[in-house]
């Protein structure tokens, strides 16, 4: 990379790894100053390590990180803040009990003999916020203000600490569009006075619409930097996902059965389903025994699809047909009764009941459709779990094996099985095989094959297009948040779907 | 002007203060006299006082458990040094370091090794009630005439010739100041709100969250020993056995002032309502005569179940209306 | 790992290290038994007399016995408490109930009409109304245990006077006495009652499907209703469960002072419930219950307590080594402890 002179920040050769992961090798960055730099990559890529290193969180193995031509080591976010370093992360960290005034001047409120000026604070706020084009009653306390505005502040704030350099980490995911274009105008206005603003983000339009320029990391490693103007969608998905296009596999392979979707009988369909701050108003429609899938990239909306249907959260327009009747689901126990069954993301905190057994985790659905009163037998437990421990492959030394000490392979096996006892009629996979061995994703995507030839309805999500491709009869493709496109049968390739998640809006 | 949601609890607060105070004037002669409200603030005194400590603790999202054995400790102390000859001011000084000492330990428990609050001011509290039958195993009478000539009837200050203000009850004034001062106007108290508030986030915003957490401890514990050294002018004794469960009077009197026990929310303003609201029921029912004190229990559980529904109402409310706000068109 | 397994399970493996192995089931009371074996070999040692036992009557007599009998009241609270914590909540109201229940028995012991079942059932059921109110609180209305609680704590014991009208009321019925004094085969009435409750309880969360579901929310609130367990009822069933268990032992202790006193009736035996369940093996936040274990934690407690009243130790300075106990347990079970010992012993072991 060539020694850049309006280099605000450099970092070369940055590697940081983790017991069994190297999380980052030898990745360049690099910011200049009166810049929006954009950084992406999918699950895996690097990027919240990069920014972790960056602002203190983590300290670097290798590497070297340079401010203002200074080489600098951040040992904490308020050493990093002392350096120029400021960042707002998407859960917008600061105190909703407390006011806009305070949250922005929190830790270094003006004082007169140690006493707190209230007046002087908040004019000093207002004058931060105003910096931002903002007026608002600093008075106001922050949880009373929109999620929009929550960042804003959150910014004044990382401002007033007196940034050089701004990362904002998902800063529009909770943002309708005028909010969205209110928050751009405010990283211009910052832009034009000087400051370098790294953005992480997934949305493809924005990075279009504000981005200078963009650096695309992939498996810890730098796949490229890029200047915004000169590279096309197409290119950028392909760099992000990383297969060039004469690497992709051939379009649907013979296994899956090809029926013409009209000739299924509906089982599950959304008309004009949405959610505000979830996901955009769509249609889907998943037959019997077909297997549909989700694609699309990170943050796309896939999982708040999910969500919706199994009830987790409740849709607010549209309806949801089930065997064609008008329903909806308020809690997830409605759904379960009614043949759902949803194995989620994140296995560790909404999946797995760490510390019980195999055999506890396995029964646990099935159990609770039952009822308290109807104990399932010892005996038909351990029937139960000793099918689902064969079929599935399950690799543990007995079924009173606590849970959490399984590898995550075997953790999203004994999910599988709590669902699978349930004998679902419809079965949503959220990332099912994400985080496990080779191995295990085989026999794990094949069982969801053979399950779809049984019958089983199956809502697949995954982000890894080959599987998408290999075992999907339709694919949904969803892109910030609304789908945009629709697969069927000989369409479903890996090509195409990047085509679909690239091709910009036709507004 | 709309009202702010989390003013809410204490304007509630306040309106049943006020409510009390109205209906108790009209049903009884001589509730409404000077000598009345005086000695409101001096009879509850040294629950007010531990009732300060309590809301620092109870701000930064914990609890304190050990408030009344530490006040029976600090007061059986006092008394036995001065029974062995050591001059007042040594005895007491000595107390309200062995107080704050109390605290610091507990609060490094806490922070030092992540262990919750409720559990470790629990040890505190059957540590510190041993310790006061250990200094003596029963109540000493204090003869000293610090504690009666000097202090409660030579610091009272007369209104007029009938009625002075005990000096318990400026004692509690005093610190309440001090307390509303430290906590709105010092970075120190606004630390502790912001801890209480959200603690992770207080962290990343560089605030010094353990250094904080261990003095509020400390100052608890301050707190309870200074509530234990009014005992002593209250009282002209110790008592080892004493305050036991004022605890959880202090943490009714923080809850029914507005004070959230999540953390992060509340007035010290409100706690002293709190504490007055406790010491009215109780005039109330020792002017009727004919109740008896344990309806003070089940009005004061009453109030708690009110207040803890209307803040859990508030915060539904406002966790809608932020919705609307904050949702996509 | 990643074989494709196709064939059953392998056997258990012999024990090597320890994590890995499944957990057996008397692996969880290692620590309250060792602790309660430490205190007794204080005993041997140091107190004489301790282990005499003597048969009077038909009856035995000994210290032994006496810890069992007193000791019944912790041990009924601790296993409604040990439910409770296992969601993740506590309950500090037990002992007010106590008082509420004691209350109600006594009152109605003395009225002539009233047949005896009844006395017991209101007085019950008394306790189990108490329980459901907390149940609501916490499980439909999402209020904070330790808040929800605090109120039955402090009104509780009000209600309690109450019904008593303020005055300690004696009863003479040997059938009520009988809860708290009477002799079964040679043990107190008391004694059995808790061992029934040990055996009701275990039959009840392991052979219904409770049991799982009380674990599973407090382990994992969100996969668990992500799996279609209700929360809310699970929770409402553990406090209502609770309160029946603070009656029957505020029965008890009633019958054993033959009065109901709503002043001290339970006075702090919730903090010794909360204590036992906790050095009994049962995280303060929830998951895994241990009933022996909380059994065990009550009999430590109360073999703690005996044995300072035998050590001449003034009942007042008692608390002393309860706090010491209370630390203890907290640091072993806190990971930041933990891990800072291994660091401790991993330096010393290298060097």
């Amino acid at each position: 990379m060539e020694n850049d002179s309006k280099a605000l920040l450099e970092i070369r050769g940055l590697a940081k790894s983790f017991p069994g992961v190297k999380a980052l090798q030898g990745v360049d960055f690099t910011v200049r100053r009166g810049e929006v730099h954009a950084l992406m990559g999918e699950n895996g890529a690097g990027k919240s390590t990069l920014i972790k290193v960056l602002t203190g969180v983590h300290s670097r193995d290798a590497g070297v990180v340079r401010l203002d031509g200074a080489e600098i080591r951040p040992t904490s976010p308020k050493s990093a803040e002392g350096f120029g370093i400021s960042t707002v992360y998407q859960e917008v960290n600061l105190i909703p009990q407390l006011s806009v005034a305070e949250n922005i001047c929190l830790g270094r409120q003006p004082t007169r003999l140690g006493f707190i000026r209230w007046g002087a604070m908040a004019r000093h706020a207002e004058a931060a916020l105003a910096r931002l084009d903002l007026k608002l009653d600093v008075k106001k306390q922050l949880s009373a203000c929109s999620i929009a505005i929550q960042q804003m502040v959150a910014i004044a704030r990382a401002l007033d600490v007196s940034a050089k350099l701004l990362i904002l980490d998902e800063p529009t995911s909770s943002l309708d569009e005028n909010e969205v274009e209110e928050l751009f105008n405010v990283i211009r206005k910052l832009r034009a006075e000087g400051l370098g603003i790294v953005i992480v983000t997934h949305f493809l339009d924005q990075v279009y619409a504000i981005a200078d320029r963009i650096t695309v990391l992939r498996d810890g490693q730098l796949v490229g930097e890029y200047e915004a103007a000169k590279l096309p969608r197409m290119e950028l998905v392909t760099r992000m996902i990383g297969k060039e296009l004469s690497q992709l596999a051939p379009k649907q392979s013979t296994d899956a059965v090809e029926t013409a979707a009209h000739e299924r009988e509906p089982f599950v369909e959304f008309i004009q389903c949405g959610r505000a701050g979830s996901i955009a108003p769509m249609d889907l429609t998943i037959g019997k025994g077909e297997i549909v899938g989700l694609a699309g990239l990170l943050g796309s909306g896939r999982t708040e699809t999910a969500r919706l249907m199994f009830g987790i959260d409740r849709i607010q327009t549209g309806e949801m047909l089930v065997d064609g009747k008008a329903t909806s689901f308020k809690t997830p126990g409605q759904a379960i009764r009614a043949g759902f069954a949803f194995t989620p993301e994140n296995r560790k905190s909404d999946g797995i009941i760490p510390h019980l057994s195999i055999r506890e985790n396995i029964v646990l659905a099935l159990q609770a459709r039952q009822g308290v009163a109807r104990a399932i037998s010892r005996k038909q437990q351990d029937e139960i779990v000793e099918k689902f421990i064969k079929v599935l492959g399950i690799s543990t030394p007995g079924p009173e094996q606590l849970v959490m000490n399984l590898s995550g392979g075997n953790q999203q096996k004994v999910l599988l099985a709590r669902w699978l006892a349930t004998q679902p009629r419809l079965l949503i996979l959220d990332e099912p095989t994400r985080g496990i061995d080779v191995g295990a994703k085989a026999e794990i995507l094949k069982l969801v094959q053979s399950l779809g030839k049984e019958g089983l309805s199956v809502l697949f999500i995954s982000s890894e297009l080959e599987e998408v491709v290999r075992y999907c009869d339709r694919v949904a493709v969803l892109r910030d948040r609304a789908k945009v496109g629709e697969l069927a049968g000989k369409q479903i390739s890996e090509e195409a779907i990047m085509h679909t998640i690239a091709a910009p809006q036709t507004k | 002007m709309r009202i702010p949601a989390k003013f809410i609890p204490l304007m509630a607060t306040a309106f049943v203060l006020a409510s009390l105070y109205i209906a108790g004037c009209v049903s009884f002669d001589g509730f409404g006299s000077l000598r009345v409200l005086v000695n409101l603030f001096g009879d509850n005194a040294v629950l007010g006082i531990a009732a300060v400590g309590a809301t620092f603790v109870i701000l930064s999202g914990g609890i304190d458990l050990s408030v009344g054995s530490v006040v029976a400790f600090t007061s059986i102390l006092i008394a036995t040094l001065v029974g062995k000859g050591l001059s007042p001011f040594l005895s007491i000084s000595i107390a309200l370091l062995v107080g704050a000492a109390f605290g610091a330990f507990m609060g490094w428990l806490i922070c030092a090794y992540e262990l919750p609050s409720f559990l470790v001011t629990l040890a505190g509290m059957f540590l510190a009630r041993g310790l006061g039958f250990i200094v003596h195993p029963q109540s000493l009478g204090i003869t000293h005439p610090f504690f009666l000539d000097r202090v409660t009837n030579g610091l009272a200050i007369p209104l007029n010739d009938r009625v002075s203000i005990p000096f318990t009850a400026t004692c509690y004034i005093g610190i309440f100041v001090v307390a509303l001062i430290g906590a709105h106007y010092t970075r120190f108290g606004r630390t502790i709100y912001a801890i209480g508030g959200d603690e992770h986030s207080a962290g990343l915003m560089g605030l010094p969250v353990n250094r904080t957490k261990l003095l509020t401890y400390t100052l608890a514990g301050l707190c309870s020993a200074l509530a234990g050294v009014v005992y002593t002018f209250y009282m002209q004794s110790g008592d080892p056995a004493s305050s036991v469960g004022l605890e959880l009077d202090a943490i009714a009197a923080v809850v029914i002032g507005g004070t959230l026990l999540s953390g992060g929310v509340g007035f010290m303003a409100g706690t002293v309502m709190g504490v007055l609201i406790f010491g009215l029921i109780q005039d109330i029912i020792n002017f009727k005569g004919d109740l008896n004190s344990w309806w003070t229990r089940i009005v004061v559980g009453f109030l708690l179940l009110l207040f803890i529904l209307l803040q859990n109402a508030v915060e539904m409310i406002s966790k809608r209306f932020g919705r609307k706000l904050g949702a996509a068109a | 790992m990643s074989t494709a397994a196709t064939t059953t399970a392998p056997p258990p493996a012999p024990s090597g290290r320890f994590q890995r192995r499944e957990i057996r089931w008397w692996t969880s009371l290692l620590w309250p038994v060792a602790g309660l074996a430490l205190l007794l070999l204080f005993n041997l040692l140091f107190t004489p007399g301790f282990f005499h036992l003597e048969v009077r009557d038909g009856h035995l007599y000994g210290v032994l016995i006496d810890i069992l009998n007193h000791g019944s009241k912790v041990m009924l609270l601790s296993l409604g408490m040990a439910v409770v914590i296992a969601t993740g909540g506590v309950d500090l109201s037990v002992g007010a109930v106590m008082a509420i229940a004691g209350a109600v028995a006594a009152q109605l012991i003395n009225r002539p009409n009233v047949p005896f079942p009844a006395v017991i059932a209101l007085g019950l059921g008394v306790a189990v109304l108490a329980g459901c109110w907390n149940g609501v609180l916490v499980g439909v209305f999402n209020v904070q245990p330790i808040v929800a609680t605090l109120i039955l704590m402090v009104a509780g014991r009000g209600v309690a006077q109450l019904i008593t009208d303020g005055q300690i009321i004696t009863f003479t019925d040997p059938r009520l006495t009988y809860v708290g004094n009477g002799d079964f085969i040679g043990l107190p009435f008391p004694v059995w009652l808790s061992l029934g409750m040990l055996a009701i309880t275990a039959l009840l969360t392991r052979k219904t499907a409770v049991g799982l579901f009380i674990e599973s929310v407090g382990d994992n609130q969100t996969a668990s209703t992500y799996s279609g367990v209700r929360a809310g009822r699970v929770k409402f069933l553990v406090y209502a469960f609770c309160g029946l268990c603070a009656g029957l032992a505020g029965l008890v202790e009633a019958s054993n002072i033959k009065c109901a006193d709503a002043n001290h009736a339970g006075l702090f035996l919730e903090l010794d419930a909360i204590l036992a369940v906790v050095v009994g093996g049962t995280p303060l936040t929830g998951g895994r219950f241990y009933l022996g274990g909380a059994i065990v934690g009550g009999l430590f407690i109360q073999t703690l307590t005996t044995t300072m009243y035998m050590q001449n130790v003034s009942a007042d300075v008692a608390p002393v080594p309860k706090a010491l106990v209370i630390l203890i347990v907290c640091l072993l079970q806190a990971p930041v402890f933990r891990r800072k010992m291994v660091a401790v012993f991993r330096k010393k072991g290298a060097t």
